[in-house]
Protein backbone atom coordinates (compact mmCIF):
# COMPACT_ATOMS: atom_id res chain seq x y z
CA UNK A 1 0.00 0.00 0.00
CA UNK A 2 1.13 3.31 -0.57
CA UNK A 3 1.66 6.40 1.42
CA UNK A 4 2.40 9.83 1.52
CA UNK A 5 4.40 11.57 4.56
CA UNK A 6 4.42 7.95 6.35
CA UNK A 7 0.05 8.45 6.47
CA UNK A 8 -1.73 5.51 4.00
CA UNK A 9 -2.88 7.28 0.90
CA UNK A 10 -6.53 6.50 1.31
CA UNK A 11 -6.74 7.93 4.91
CA UNK A 12 -5.41 11.11 3.65
CA UNK A 13 -7.33 11.49 0.57
CA UNK A 14 -9.95 10.46 2.77
CA UNK A 15 -9.60 12.87 5.09
CA UNK A 16 -8.77 15.60 2.18
CA UNK A 17 -12.24 14.75 0.72
CA UNK A 18 -13.54 15.54 4.16
CA UNK A 19 -12.21 18.52 4.58
CA UNK A 20 -13.39 20.03 1.33
CA UNK A 21 -16.96 18.56 2.19
CA UNK A 22 -17.16 20.95 5.10
CA UNK A 23 -15.21 23.52 3.14
CA UNK A 24 -18.41 23.39 1.11
CA UNK A 25 -20.67 24.08 4.01
CA UNK A 26 -18.25 26.82 5.19
CA UNK A 27 -18.13 28.37 1.54
CA UNK A 28 -21.77 28.37 1.09
CA UNK A 29 -22.84 29.53 4.36
CA UNK A 30 -20.03 32.58 4.36
CA UNK A 31 -21.01 33.52 0.92
CA UNK A 32 -24.86 34.04 2.19
CA UNK A 33 -23.43 36.00 5.20
CA UNK A 34 -20.97 38.22 2.84
CA UNK A 35 -23.89 39.11 0.28
CA UNK A 36 -25.81 39.86 3.61
CA UNK A 37 -23.35 41.92 5.29
CA UNK A 38 -22.76 43.87 2.28
CA UNK A 39 -26.02 45.29 1.50
CA UNK A 40 -27.86 45.06 5.18
CA UNK A 41 -24.93 45.66 6.90
CA UNK A 42 -26.10 43.24 9.12
CA UNK A 43 -24.00 40.29 10.60
CA UNK A 44 -26.89 37.66 10.53
CA UNK A 45 -25.97 35.55 13.67
CA UNK A 46 -29.17 33.54 12.97
CA UNK A 47 -27.56 31.96 9.75
CA UNK A 48 -26.82 28.66 11.80
CA UNK A 49 -30.20 28.43 12.94
CA UNK A 50 -31.43 28.92 9.41
CA UNK A 51 -29.16 26.53 7.78
CA UNK A 52 -30.38 24.03 10.23
CA UNK A 53 -34.06 25.09 9.77
CA UNK A 54 -32.74 24.10 5.45
CA UNK A 55 -32.30 20.43 7.16
CA UNK A 56 -35.28 20.68 9.18
CA UNK A 57 -37.82 21.30 6.10
CA UNK A 58 -36.05 18.42 4.54
CA UNK A 59 -36.95 15.90 7.16
CA UNK A 60 -40.37 17.05 7.72
CA UNK A 61 -41.24 17.03 3.86
CA UNK A 62 -40.20 13.91 3.61
CA UNK A 63 -41.80 12.74 6.88
CA UNK A 64 -45.08 14.73 6.86
CA UNK A 65 -45.39 15.07 3.32
CA UNK A 66 -43.91 12.73 1.07
CA UNK A 67 -41.25 15.22 -0.56
CA UNK A 68 -38.13 13.64 -1.49
CA UNK A 69 -34.63 15.32 -1.70
CA UNK A 70 -34.92 16.25 -4.77
CA UNK A 71 -37.86 18.59 -4.25
CA UNK A 72 -36.69 19.76 -0.72
CA UNK A 73 -33.45 21.00 -2.48
CA UNK A 74 -35.45 23.15 -4.27
CA UNK A 75 -38.52 23.91 -2.00
CA UNK A 76 -36.78 24.40 1.73
CA UNK A 77 -34.34 26.78 0.50
CA UNK A 78 -37.34 28.83 -0.60
CA UNK A 79 -38.98 28.17 2.40
CA UNK A 80 -35.96 29.95 4.81
CA UNK A 81 -36.08 32.48 2.21
CA UNK A 82 -39.80 33.30 2.71
CA UNK A 83 -39.10 33.16 6.41
CA UNK A 84 -36.18 35.17 6.29
CA UNK A 85 -38.06 37.95 3.94
CA UNK A 86 -40.74 37.72 6.42
CA UNK A 87 -37.82 38.48 9.42
CA UNK A 88 -36.30 41.46 6.90
CA UNK A 89 -39.93 42.89 6.62
CA UNK A 90 -41.03 42.33 10.16
CA UNK A 91 -37.40 43.38 12.07
CA UNK A 92 -34.41 43.80 10.34
CA UNK A 93 -35.66 46.66 8.44
CA UNK A 94 -36.03 48.98 11.42
CA UNK A 95 -32.19 48.40 12.51
CA UNK A 96 -30.50 49.33 9.30
CA UNK A 97 -29.37 52.76 10.38
CA UNK A 98 -28.33 51.83 13.53
CA UNK A 99 -24.93 50.13 15.14
CA UNK A 100 -24.26 46.48 14.05
CA UNK A 101 -24.74 45.44 17.58
CA UNK A 102 -28.51 45.66 17.05
CA UNK A 103 -28.67 43.59 14.34
CA UNK A 104 -26.43 40.86 15.86
CA UNK A 105 -28.70 41.18 19.15
CA UNK A 106 -31.62 40.38 17.23
CA UNK A 107 -30.29 37.67 14.90
CA UNK A 108 -28.51 35.79 17.73
CA UNK A 109 -32.58 35.94 19.63
CA UNK A 110 -33.99 35.18 16.51
CA UNK A 111 -31.29 31.84 16.11
CA UNK A 112 -31.95 31.07 19.94
CA UNK A 113 -35.91 30.88 19.64
CA UNK A 114 -35.68 28.53 16.03
CA UNK A 115 -33.32 26.50 18.01
CA UNK A 116 -35.39 26.35 20.89
CA UNK A 117 -38.80 25.62 19.00
CA UNK A 118 -37.02 23.12 17.26
CA UNK A 119 -35.83 21.04 20.45
CA UNK A 120 -38.84 21.37 21.37
CA UNK A 121 -40.74 19.58 18.88
CA UNK A 122 -38.19 16.88 18.08
CA UNK A 123 -35.53 16.70 21.24
CA UNK A 124 -31.86 16.91 20.42
CA UNK A 125 -30.94 13.14 19.85
CA UNK A 126 -30.88 13.85 16.22
CA UNK A 127 -33.15 12.97 13.38
CA UNK A 128 -31.55 10.35 10.35
CA UNK A 129 -32.32 11.49 7.12
CA UNK A 130 -30.98 8.61 4.04
CA UNK A 131 -28.71 9.20 1.17
CA UNK A 132 -30.90 9.62 -1.70
CA UNK A 133 -30.59 6.27 -4.23
CA UNK A 134 -28.40 7.71 -6.95
CA UNK A 135 -25.50 8.87 -4.84
CA UNK A 136 -25.83 5.17 -2.36
CA UNK A 137 -22.13 4.17 -2.56
CA UNK A 138 -18.82 5.27 -3.94
CA UNK A 139 -16.64 5.66 -7.01
CA UNK A 140 -13.53 3.40 -7.26
CA UNK A 141 -11.04 6.05 -8.09
CA UNK A 142 -7.70 3.51 -8.21
CA UNK A 143 -6.12 5.20 -4.82
CA UNK A 144 -9.29 5.74 -2.87
CA UNK A 145 -13.17 5.22 -2.21
CA UNK A 146 -14.94 8.35 -2.78
CA UNK A 147 -18.33 8.29 -1.37
CA UNK A 148 -21.22 9.53 -4.13
CA UNK A 149 -22.85 11.92 -1.85
CA UNK A 150 -19.68 13.35 -0.87
CA UNK A 151 -19.01 14.67 -4.36
CA UNK A 152 -22.27 15.51 -4.77
CA UNK A 153 -22.47 17.92 -1.70
CA UNK A 154 -18.48 19.19 -2.94
CA UNK A 155 -20.29 19.65 -6.65
CA UNK A 156 -23.35 21.34 -5.74
CA UNK A 157 -21.79 23.61 -3.54
CA UNK A 158 -19.29 24.49 -5.80
CA UNK A 159 -21.98 25.47 -8.65
CA UNK A 160 -24.07 27.22 -6.53
CA UNK A 161 -21.25 29.52 -4.96
CA UNK A 162 -20.18 30.11 -8.76
CA UNK A 163 -23.75 31.20 -9.90
CA UNK A 164 -24.02 32.90 -7.08
CA UNK A 165 -20.41 35.11 -7.99
CA UNK A 166 -21.01 35.17 -11.51
CA UNK A 167 -24.56 36.76 -10.75
CA UNK A 168 -23.05 39.11 -8.50
CA UNK A 169 -20.11 40.43 -10.58
CA UNK A 170 -21.01 40.00 -14.18
CA UNK A 171 -24.76 40.38 -14.87
CA UNK A 172 -26.82 43.85 -14.88
CA UNK A 173 -28.96 42.92 -11.62
CA UNK A 174 -25.46 41.94 -9.67
CA UNK A 175 -24.49 45.43 -10.65
CA UNK A 176 -27.31 47.02 -8.96
CA UNK A 177 -26.31 44.88 -6.00
CA UNK A 178 -23.08 46.12 -6.37
CA UNK A 179 -24.48 50.13 -6.60
CA UNK A 180 -26.95 49.33 -3.43
CA UNK A 181 -24.26 48.35 -1.66
CA UNK A 182 -22.15 50.80 -2.51
CA UNK A 183 -24.04 53.72 -2.06
CA UNK A 184 -27.80 52.98 -1.47
CA UNK A 185 -29.07 56.78 -1.69
CA UNK A 186 -28.16 57.17 -5.16
CA UNK A 187 -29.19 53.70 -6.42
CA UNK A 188 -32.37 54.89 -5.34
CA UNK A 189 -32.19 58.22 -6.96
CA UNK A 190 -31.50 56.38 -10.24
CA UNK A 191 -35.12 54.79 -9.71
CA UNK A 192 -33.58 51.21 -8.62
CA UNK A 193 -35.92 50.37 -6.05
CA UNK A 194 -33.24 49.33 -2.88
CA UNK A 195 -35.98 48.16 -0.29
CA UNK A 196 -37.25 45.80 -2.23
CA UNK A 197 -33.64 44.54 -3.11
CA UNK A 198 -32.69 44.42 0.20
CA UNK A 199 -35.56 42.13 0.83
CA UNK A 200 -34.53 40.09 -1.40
CA UNK A 201 -30.85 40.45 -0.70
CA UNK A 202 -31.81 38.46 2.88
CA UNK A 203 -34.16 36.22 1.50
CA UNK A 204 -31.49 34.64 -0.96
CA UNK A 205 -28.58 34.91 1.71
CA UNK A 206 -30.89 32.77 3.93
CA UNK A 207 -31.72 30.54 1.02
CA UNK A 208 -28.23 29.61 0.83
CA UNK A 209 -28.00 28.51 3.94
CA UNK A 210 -31.16 26.57 3.67
CA UNK A 211 -29.68 24.89 0.68
CA UNK A 212 -26.50 24.11 2.46
CA UNK A 213 -28.88 22.74 5.22
CA UNK A 214 -30.86 20.30 2.97
CA UNK A 215 -27.15 19.57 1.23
CA UNK A 216 -26.13 18.57 4.86
CA UNK A 217 -29.28 16.41 5.86
CA UNK A 218 -28.15 12.63 4.50
CA UNK A 219 -24.85 13.49 5.26
CA UNK A 220 -24.73 14.38 9.10
CA UNK A 221 -27.33 14.30 11.91
CA UNK A 222 -30.05 16.67 11.75
CA UNK A 223 -30.15 18.35 15.26
CA UNK A 224 -31.23 21.59 16.66
CA UNK A 225 -28.06 22.06 17.10
CA UNK A 226 -26.34 21.32 13.56
CA UNK A 227 -26.37 25.00 13.20
CA UNK A 228 -24.33 26.86 16.02
CA UNK A 229 -21.79 23.78 15.95
CA UNK A 230 -21.20 24.75 12.37
CA UNK A 231 -21.49 28.77 12.62
CA UNK A 232 -18.80 29.71 14.82
CA UNK A 233 -16.33 28.18 12.77
CA UNK A 234 -17.86 29.72 9.85
CA UNK A 235 -17.76 33.35 11.50
CA UNK A 236 -14.08 32.24 11.85
CA UNK A 237 -13.88 31.51 8.12
CA UNK A 238 -15.79 35.20 6.67
CA UNK A 239 -13.11 36.79 9.71
CA UNK A 240 -10.17 35.64 7.93
CA UNK A 241 -11.90 36.20 4.46
CA UNK A 242 -12.90 39.48 5.14
CA UNK A 243 -16.09 40.39 5.79
CA UNK A 244 -18.36 41.23 2.50
CA UNK A 245 -15.75 39.95 -0.07
CA UNK A 246 -17.12 37.23 -2.62
CA UNK A 247 -15.28 35.48 -4.30
CA UNK A 248 -12.96 35.98 -0.89
CA UNK A 249 -15.41 34.04 1.27
CA UNK A 250 -15.80 31.16 -1.63
CA UNK A 251 -11.98 30.98 -1.53
CA UNK A 252 -11.38 30.75 2.39
CA UNK A 253 -14.05 28.51 3.18
CA UNK A 254 -12.93 25.67 0.74
CA UNK A 255 -9.05 26.56 2.05
CA UNK A 256 -10.07 26.33 5.49
CA UNK A 257 -11.90 22.90 4.87
CA UNK A 258 -8.48 21.69 2.98
CA UNK A 259 -6.49 22.71 5.67
CA UNK A 260 -8.76 21.11 8.63
CA UNK A 261 -8.57 18.13 6.95
CA UNK A 262 -5.33 18.09 6.51
CA UNK A 263 -4.74 18.90 10.61
CA UNK A 264 -6.93 15.99 11.31
CA UNK A 265 -4.50 13.64 9.26
CA UNK A 266 -1.15 15.60 10.48
CA UNK A 267 -2.06 16.53 13.92
CA UNK A 268 -5.15 15.37 15.09
CA UNK A 269 -5.26 17.30 18.08
CA UNK A 270 -4.94 20.58 16.52
CA UNK A 271 -8.07 19.73 14.14
CA UNK A 272 -10.82 21.43 15.94
CA UNK A 273 -9.06 24.85 16.73
CA UNK A 274 -6.93 25.47 13.55
CA UNK A 275 -9.27 27.90 12.26
CA UNK A 276 -9.03 29.40 15.12
CA UNK A 277 -5.33 30.11 15.54
CA UNK A 278 -5.14 31.26 11.76
CA UNK A 279 -8.01 33.65 13.09
CA UNK A 280 -5.75 34.94 15.05
CA UNK A 281 -3.16 35.38 13.08
CA UNK A 282 -4.75 36.54 10.13
CA UNK A 283 -6.10 39.48 12.31
CA UNK A 284 -2.78 40.43 13.57
CA UNK A 285 -0.95 40.91 10.11
CA UNK A 286 -4.21 41.76 8.08
CA UNK A 287 -7.69 42.61 10.04
CA UNK A 288 -9.15 43.50 7.28
CA UNK A 289 -9.03 39.77 6.56
CA UNK A 290 -7.58 38.36 3.57
CA UNK A 291 -9.49 39.62 0.81
CA UNK A 292 -11.04 42.39 2.94
CA UNK A 293 -10.64 46.72 2.03
CA UNK A 294 -9.66 48.33 4.95
CA UNK A 295 -12.47 50.89 5.60
CA UNK B 1 -53.77 74.94 -12.38
CA UNK B 2 -50.01 74.18 -13.64
CA UNK B 3 -49.42 76.06 -16.75
CA UNK B 4 -48.41 72.66 -19.96
CA UNK B 5 -45.03 74.09 -20.07
CA UNK B 6 -43.90 73.71 -16.34
CA UNK B 7 -41.71 70.90 -15.52
CA UNK B 8 -41.20 71.60 -11.69
CA UNK B 9 -42.84 73.50 -9.27
CA UNK B 10 -41.47 73.69 -5.70
CA UNK B 11 -43.89 75.37 -2.98
CA UNK B 12 -43.12 76.40 0.47
CA UNK B 13 -40.58 72.97 0.81
CA UNK B 14 -39.67 72.45 4.41
CA UNK B 15 -37.00 69.73 4.64
CA UNK B 16 -35.10 68.04 7.57
CA UNK B 17 -31.95 65.81 8.78
CA UNK B 18 -33.05 64.64 11.32
CA UNK B 19 -33.59 67.00 14.26
CA UNK B 20 -31.68 69.80 12.05
CA UNK B 21 -34.18 72.00 9.94
CA UNK B 22 -32.36 73.24 6.32
CA UNK B 23 -34.77 74.53 4.10
CA UNK B 24 -36.96 77.21 5.09
CA UNK B 25 -39.79 77.33 2.74
CA UNK B 26 -38.18 77.10 -1.12
CA UNK B 27 -40.35 78.51 -3.49
CA UNK B 28 -39.25 78.27 -7.38
CA UNK B 29 -39.96 76.40 -10.65
CA UNK B 30 -38.64 75.49 -14.24
CA UNK B 31 -40.36 75.54 -17.79
CA UNK B 32 -39.69 72.48 -19.64
CA UNK B 33 -36.81 73.36 -21.80
CA UNK B 34 -35.88 75.99 -19.57
CA UNK B 35 -32.08 76.08 -18.29
CA UNK B 36 -32.63 77.51 -14.20
CA UNK B 37 -29.24 77.63 -12.17
CA UNK B 38 -29.75 77.82 -8.05
CA UNK B 39 -26.79 80.02 -6.79
CA UNK B 40 -25.55 80.50 -3.12
CA UNK B 41 -22.56 80.06 -0.95
CA UNK B 42 -21.75 77.07 0.44
CA UNK B 43 -24.49 75.62 3.40
CA UNK B 44 -26.84 77.68 2.05
CA UNK B 45 -29.17 74.58 1.04
CA UNK B 46 -28.90 73.87 -2.55
CA UNK B 47 -27.76 70.71 -2.33
CA UNK B 48 -30.97 69.67 -0.20
CA UNK B 49 -33.19 71.23 -2.45
CA UNK B 50 -32.24 68.88 -4.80
CA UNK B 51 -32.50 65.95 -2.50
CA UNK B 52 -35.71 67.07 -1.17
CA UNK B 53 -37.27 67.20 -4.69
CA UNK B 54 -35.81 63.37 -5.31
CA UNK B 55 -36.77 61.86 -1.90
CA UNK B 56 -33.22 61.66 -0.42
CA UNK B 57 -33.72 63.91 2.75
CA UNK B 58 -35.49 63.48 5.59
CA UNK B 59 -38.66 64.76 6.40
CA UNK B 60 -40.11 67.12 4.27
CA UNK B 61 -43.54 69.49 3.47
CA UNK B 62 -44.51 71.36 1.37
CA UNK B 63 -44.90 70.53 -2.58
CA UNK B 64 -43.01 69.55 -4.84
CA UNK B 65 -44.60 69.20 -8.70
CA UNK B 66 -42.96 67.27 -11.18
CA UNK B 67 -44.84 67.02 -14.56
CA UNK B 68 -47.81 67.69 -13.07
CA UNK B 69 -47.90 65.57 -10.24
CA UNK B 70 -47.65 65.77 -6.60
CA UNK B 71 -44.45 63.84 -5.12
CA UNK B 72 -43.50 64.69 -2.07
CA UNK B 73 -45.39 61.51 -0.40
CA UNK B 74 -43.56 59.33 -3.18
CA UNK B 75 -40.81 56.80 -2.57
CA UNK B 76 -37.04 58.11 -4.09
CA UNK B 77 -37.08 55.06 -6.59
CA UNK B 78 -40.37 56.20 -7.82
CA UNK B 79 -39.90 59.79 -8.35
CA UNK B 80 -36.95 58.92 -11.34
CA UNK B 81 -39.54 57.47 -13.40
CA UNK B 82 -40.80 61.10 -14.09
CA UNK B 83 -37.68 61.31 -16.35
CA UNK B 84 -35.46 62.92 -13.49
CA UNK B 85 -31.55 62.08 -14.17
CA UNK B 86 -29.67 63.51 -10.95
CA UNK B 87 -25.70 64.32 -10.86
CA UNK B 88 -24.68 64.55 -7.45
CA UNK B 89 -22.25 66.81 -6.24
CA UNK B 90 -19.92 64.07 -4.94
CA UNK B 91 -20.30 62.63 -8.76
CA UNK B 92 -21.53 59.36 -6.89
CA UNK B 93 -19.59 57.23 -9.72
CA UNK B 94 -19.60 53.50 -8.15
CA UNK B 95 -15.52 52.46 -7.53
CA UNK B 96 -17.32 48.98 -7.67
CA UNK B 97 -18.52 49.31 -10.97
CA UNK B 98 -16.11 49.59 -14.32
CA UNK B 99 -16.73 52.98 -16.24
CA UNK B 100 -19.34 50.72 -18.47
CA UNK B 101 -21.36 49.23 -15.87
CA UNK B 102 -21.77 52.94 -14.30
CA UNK B 103 -22.96 53.98 -17.44
CA UNK B 104 -25.40 51.21 -17.87
CA UNK B 105 -26.51 51.33 -14.47
CA UNK B 106 -29.63 53.82 -14.63
CA UNK B 107 -32.72 52.46 -15.81
CA UNK B 108 -34.97 53.76 -18.62
CA UNK B 109 -37.10 56.75 -17.03
CA UNK B 110 -38.40 58.34 -20.48
CA UNK B 111 -38.28 57.50 -24.21
CA UNK B 112 -35.67 59.22 -26.29
CA UNK B 113 -32.55 58.39 -24.38
CA UNK B 114 -29.39 59.07 -25.70
CA UNK B 115 -27.51 56.13 -27.60
CA UNK B 116 -24.66 54.72 -26.49
CA UNK B 117 -22.95 55.34 -29.65
CA UNK B 118 -23.78 59.22 -29.26
CA UNK B 119 -22.47 59.29 -26.02
CA UNK B 120 -19.54 57.98 -26.27
CA UNK B 121 -19.07 60.56 -29.08
CA UNK B 122 -19.95 63.36 -26.68
CA UNK B 123 -17.11 61.45 -24.72
CA UNK B 124 -14.64 59.54 -25.73
CA UNK B 125 -12.67 59.74 -23.19
CA UNK B 126 -15.38 57.44 -21.58
CA UNK B 127 -15.08 54.60 -24.57
CA UNK B 128 -11.27 54.49 -24.56
CA UNK B 129 -11.45 53.42 -20.41
CA UNK B 130 -14.69 51.58 -20.75
CA UNK B 131 -13.04 48.57 -18.88
CA UNK B 132 -11.88 50.56 -15.73
CA UNK B 133 -12.84 50.81 -12.45
CA UNK B 134 -15.15 53.53 -11.85
CA UNK B 135 -12.47 54.69 -9.14
CA UNK B 136 -9.62 54.77 -11.49
CA UNK B 137 -11.04 57.67 -13.48
CA UNK B 138 -9.70 60.77 -13.26
CA UNK B 139 -11.94 63.68 -11.58
CA UNK B 140 -12.46 65.07 -15.28
CA UNK B 141 -13.79 61.43 -16.28
CA UNK B 142 -15.54 61.09 -13.23
CA UNK B 143 -17.35 64.04 -14.04
CA UNK B 144 -18.48 63.17 -17.25
CA UNK B 145 -19.59 60.16 -16.66
CA UNK B 146 -21.87 61.06 -13.92
CA UNK B 147 -23.51 63.61 -16.75
CA UNK B 148 -23.52 60.88 -19.70
CA UNK B 149 -25.10 57.80 -17.48
CA UNK B 150 -28.59 60.14 -17.06
CA UNK B 151 -28.80 61.03 -21.03
CA UNK B 152 -28.86 57.68 -21.68
CA UNK B 153 -32.19 57.36 -19.34
CA UNK B 154 -34.25 59.15 -21.14
CA UNK B 155 -34.65 61.92 -18.25
CA UNK B 156 -35.86 65.25 -19.50
CA UNK B 157 -35.54 67.00 -16.74
CA UNK B 158 -31.81 67.28 -15.30
CA UNK B 159 -30.53 68.25 -11.93
CA UNK B 160 -26.86 69.01 -11.99
CA UNK B 161 -25.06 69.67 -8.55
CA UNK B 162 -21.65 71.87 -8.95
CA UNK B 163 -20.58 70.02 -11.86
CA UNK B 164 -17.82 72.92 -12.97
CA UNK B 165 -16.57 72.12 -8.87
CA UNK B 166 -12.86 71.58 -8.71
CA UNK B 167 -11.93 70.73 -12.57
CA UNK B 168 -9.42 72.36 -14.83
CA UNK B 169 -10.64 75.49 -16.54
CA UNK B 170 -10.39 73.14 -20.02
CA UNK B 171 -13.01 70.56 -18.56
CA UNK B 172 -15.44 73.27 -17.56
CA UNK B 173 -15.39 74.70 -20.71
CA UNK B 174 -16.19 71.18 -22.52
CA UNK B 175 -19.11 71.18 -19.71
CA UNK B 176 -20.18 74.96 -20.75
CA UNK B 177 -20.46 73.58 -24.22
CA UNK B 178 -22.21 70.23 -23.39
CA UNK B 179 -24.85 72.17 -20.89
CA UNK B 180 -25.20 74.32 -24.36
CA UNK B 181 -26.27 71.47 -26.62
CA UNK B 182 -28.12 69.63 -24.04
CA UNK B 183 -30.40 72.66 -23.91
CA UNK B 184 -30.04 72.83 -27.98
CA UNK B 185 -31.79 69.25 -27.74
CA UNK B 186 -34.66 70.61 -25.16
CA UNK B 187 -33.60 69.27 -21.90
CA UNK B 188 -34.93 71.00 -18.77
CA UNK B 189 -31.57 71.88 -16.54
CA UNK B 190 -31.30 73.11 -13.14
CA UNK B 191 -27.86 73.83 -12.74
CA UNK B 192 -26.81 74.18 -8.95
CA UNK B 193 -23.60 76.35 -8.74
CA UNK B 194 -21.39 78.89 -7.15
CA UNK B 195 -19.39 79.40 -9.82
CA UNK B 196 -20.95 82.48 -11.19
CA UNK B 197 -18.87 82.79 -14.19
CA UNK B 198 -20.22 79.19 -15.27
CA UNK B 199 -23.47 79.69 -14.36
CA UNK B 200 -24.41 83.22 -15.55
CA UNK B 201 -24.12 82.65 -19.44
CA UNK B 202 -25.93 79.16 -19.42
CA UNK B 203 -29.01 80.38 -17.47
CA UNK B 204 -32.18 81.90 -18.49
CA UNK B 205 -33.03 82.47 -14.88
CA UNK B 206 -30.86 82.20 -11.76
CA UNK B 207 -32.24 81.78 -8.26
CA UNK B 208 -30.24 83.03 -5.47
CA UNK B 209 -30.53 80.88 -2.51
CA UNK B 210 -29.55 81.73 1.13
CA UNK B 211 -30.59 80.19 4.60
CA UNK B 212 -33.19 77.40 2.41
CA UNK B 213 -35.16 79.88 1.07
CA UNK B 214 -35.41 81.74 -2.34
CA UNK B 215 -34.06 85.65 -1.80
CA UNK B 216 -33.95 86.38 -5.36
CA UNK B 217 -34.58 85.73 -9.20
CA UNK B 218 -33.11 87.27 -11.36
CA UNK B 219 -33.72 87.35 -15.65
CA UNK B 220 -31.36 86.39 -18.34
CA UNK B 221 -31.59 90.24 -19.25
CA UNK B 222 -32.04 91.74 -15.30
CA UNK B 223 -28.34 91.17 -15.19
CA UNK B 224 -27.02 94.65 -15.14
CA UNK B 225 -29.91 95.86 -12.89
CA UNK B 226 -29.13 93.96 -9.96
CA UNK B 227 -25.68 93.43 -9.82
CA UNK B 228 -26.44 95.14 -6.20
CA UNK B 229 -28.06 92.04 -5.31
CA UNK B 230 -25.48 89.57 -6.72
CA UNK B 231 -23.06 91.22 -5.38
CA UNK B 232 -24.63 91.18 -1.54
CA UNK B 233 -25.57 87.92 -2.03
CA UNK B 234 -22.27 86.04 -3.90
CA UNK B 235 -19.60 88.73 -3.93
CA UNK B 236 -19.45 89.08 -7.37
N1 LIG C 1 -26.79 64.94 5.96
C1 LIG C 1 -26.90 66.11 6.63
N2 LIG C 1 -27.26 66.11 7.94
C2 LIG C 1 -27.38 67.26 8.62
N3 LIG C 1 -27.15 68.49 8.10
C3 LIG C 1 -26.80 68.56 6.81
C4 LIG C 1 -26.65 67.38 6.00
N4 LIG C 1 -26.29 67.75 4.76
C5 LIG C 1 -26.22 69.10 4.78
N5 LIG C 1 -26.52 69.59 6.00
C6 LIG C 1 -26.56 71.00 6.39
O1 LIG C 1 -27.55 71.61 5.59
C7 LIG C 1 -27.14 72.92 5.24
C8 LIG C 1 -27.28 73.09 3.75
O2 LIG C 1 -26.35 72.26 3.13
P1 LIG C 1 -26.31 72.03 1.55
O3 LIG C 1 -27.68 71.79 1.07
O4 LIG C 1 -25.29 70.98 1.28
O5 LIG C 1 -25.82 73.43 1.03
P2 LIG C 1 -25.19 73.84 -0.37
O6 LIG C 1 -25.37 72.71 -1.32
O7 LIG C 1 -25.95 75.05 -0.78
O8 LIG C 1 -23.75 74.13 -0.13
C9 LIG C 1 -25.73 73.11 5.75
O9 LIG C 1 -25.80 73.90 6.92
C10 LIG C 1 -25.27 71.71 6.06
O10 LIG C 1 -24.42 71.72 7.16
MG1 LIG D 1 -23.95 71.63 -2.26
Amino acid sequence: MSEIFGIPIQAFMGQLMLGLVNGSFYATLSLGLAVIFGMLNIINFAHGALYMAGAMLAWMGLNYFGIGYWWSLLLAPLGVGVVGIFIERSMLQWLYRLDHLYGLLLTFGLALILEGLFRDLYGVSGLPYSIPEEFAGAYNLGFMFLPKYRAWVILASLLVCLATWFVIEKTRLGAYLRAATENPQLTQAFGINVPLMVMLTYGFGVALAGFAGVLAAPAMQISPLMGSNLIIVVFAVVVIGGMGSILGSIVTGLGLGLIEGLTKVFYPEASSTVVFIIMAIVLLVRPAGLFGREK
Amino acid sequence: MTSPTEYLRVTDLHAFYGESHILHGMDFRVNSGECVTLLGRNGAGRTTTLKAILGLTGRRTGSVMLNGREVTGWPAHRIAHLGVGYCPEERGIYASLSTEENLMLPPQVGSGGMPVEEIYRMFPNLEERRKSQGSRLSGGEQQMLAMARILRTGARLLLLDEISEGLAPVIVQKLAEIIRSLKEKGFTIVLVEQNFRFAAPLADRMYIVEHGRIVAEIGKDELEQKQALLHEYLGV
